[in-house]
């Protein structure tokens, strides 16, 4: 069992806690255990400052200083051979110290070996655009703009990609509510009605389980519908389940279950 | 003219049918509900399936169309996301009277499981529906039973002017 740590008010703080068990770290091992890991350690730190430097899962991660990103990525492709850049993004530590760590994950096919090149930068910050790398950075690089609010200097289309262009606020910030804010929430009603429409159309609902039997405005109960906005005491006739009105349509047979046949083949 | 004799009297030989004009307007209205496609999500692959030969939408006169402007009958299927918003009204406002929605599965009735920042939460916030079909996807035959309930409503409804424009706001 672990020690009970009081969780009262979890709820009402913006960021994320420990409120869980939080797994151990993977075991960090040294560079020098793998030698294409040191040697490419070895041709990065002879230009540049790397702040630290592991093996984890089989793949090196490095800290560089945040100025030195495209010189790094530049080396890595043109000399290392690490041509691909697979995945680039950012996680939010705000709530602990105010900063963002940025990671460009990078992938060798000749070596067979990945690398993780990371920095830091403060809140408020913008990094480098390596879009000119790489062709790759050019949408993650504007996803990371949009979901956390990171500009990328000289990249050439700083825009959102997934969230509309007028949207407001950086939905994976950890700060963000899962269920938006109030503008996310009336974000479809103000631009296509109005503000003024909102009253009229109520705010969301989101509890997906809720049903009102007595609510005849937006419900109706399978087998015992009413006309809409009736008010519904219980005791309603039962309505009966035709596909076809009785008497007949014009040109439109009733369907009867005797005249029916039923396939039992279901390779017919 | 023609020449030989022809017993008008006898089965479906007479040209001549009466009946009022609502009902054949409805009956033609019900019986063509062409559908404009609207597979936003997973649903659109049941809805799909129902457009195929195994259910075969086309013996209710279902047939799918890509312009709002040649279909009555809008199935949103699938989770409609904010950024998709104005798009469904846009397209819905396209659409000629008399026109129909069904919302299909719990993503455009209710927001479904997508209890997020980013799904409206049910099409009747952006446009007004006729049907909801419950289901996570619906069956094919579910669209169908819908369809055929819809079919109903209409011929329930008179034909002609009485139809009044619906409108959410
Ligand atoms: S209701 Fe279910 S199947 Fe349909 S779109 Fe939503 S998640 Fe997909």
């Amino acid at each position: 069992m672990r020690a009970y740590t009081p969780k009262d008010d979890v709820q009402a703080k913006a960021y994320y806690t420990d409120r869980y068990y939080v797994a151990p770290q993977v075991p960090k091992s040294e560079v020098e255990t793998d030698e294409v890991f040191a040697a490419d350690l070895a041709a990065i730190k002879a230009r540049f400052e790397v702040k630290e430097a592991y093996i984890q899962v089989e793949q090196m991660v490095i800290f560089i200083n945040p100025h030195d990103i495209y010189g790094v990525l530049e080396l890595m492709r043109d000399e290392l051979a690490y041509t691909q850049l697979s995945e680039m993004s950012a996680i939010d530590w705000l709530a602990k110290d105010n900063t963002f760590e940025i990671f460009y994950q990078m992938l060798s096919m000749t070596k067979r070996k990945r690398i993780r090149v990371k920095f830091f930068i403060n809140n408020g910050e913008a990094v480098d655009s390596v879009e000119k790398l790489f062709r790759s950075a050019d949408w993650s690089e504007r996803e990371m703009f949009d979901m956390f609010g990171i500009e990328a200097n000289n990249h050439p289309f700083m825009k959102r990609i997934l969230m509309p262009y007028d949207w407001q606020g950086h939905p994976l910030l950890k700060s963000y509510p899962l269920e938006g804010d109030e503008f996310a929430a009336w974000y479809e009603v103000d631009k296509i009605y109005g503000k003024e429409a909102r009253e009229a159309i109520g705010p969301e609902i989101r509890d997906t389980a809720r049903v009102d039997r007595y609510d005849s405005e937006r419900f109706a109960r399978l087998g015992f519908e009413v006309p809409k906005g009736t008010k519904i005491t219980g005791d309603e006739p039962r309505n009966s389940q035709e596909y076809q009105e009785e008497g007949g349509v014009f040109l439109i047979k009733k369907y009867t279950k005797e005249a029916s046949t039923i396939v039992d083949d279901p390779q017919r | 003219m023609a020449q030989h004799k022809v017993n008008y009297t006898q089965d479906g030989g007479l040209p001549v049918a009466l009946t009022s004009i609502d009902k054949i307007v409805n009956w033609g209205r019900s019986n063509s509900l062409w559908a404009l496609t609207y597979g936003l999500a997973c649903c659109g692959i049941e809805m799909m399936a129902s457009g195929a030969s195994r259910y075969d939408f086309d013996r209710y006169g279902t047939i799918f169309r890509a312009s709002p402007r040649q279909s009555d009958l809008m199935i949103v299927a699938g989770t409609l996301t904010k950024k998709h918003a104005e798009f469904i009204k846009r397209l819905y406002d396209q659409m000629t009277e008399p026109r129909w929605v069904i919302s299909m599965g719990s993503c455009a009735n209710t927001g479904g499981m997508f209890n997020t920042y980013a799904t409206v939460q049910g099409v009747d916030r952006i446009i007004p529906v006729d049907l909801y079909l419950p289901g996570c996807a619906p069956r094919p035959e579910t669209l169908q039973y819908g369809v055929m309930l819809l079919q109903k409503k209409i011929r329930a409804n008179k034909a002609g002017n009485a139809q009044k424009p619906k409108r959410l706001m």
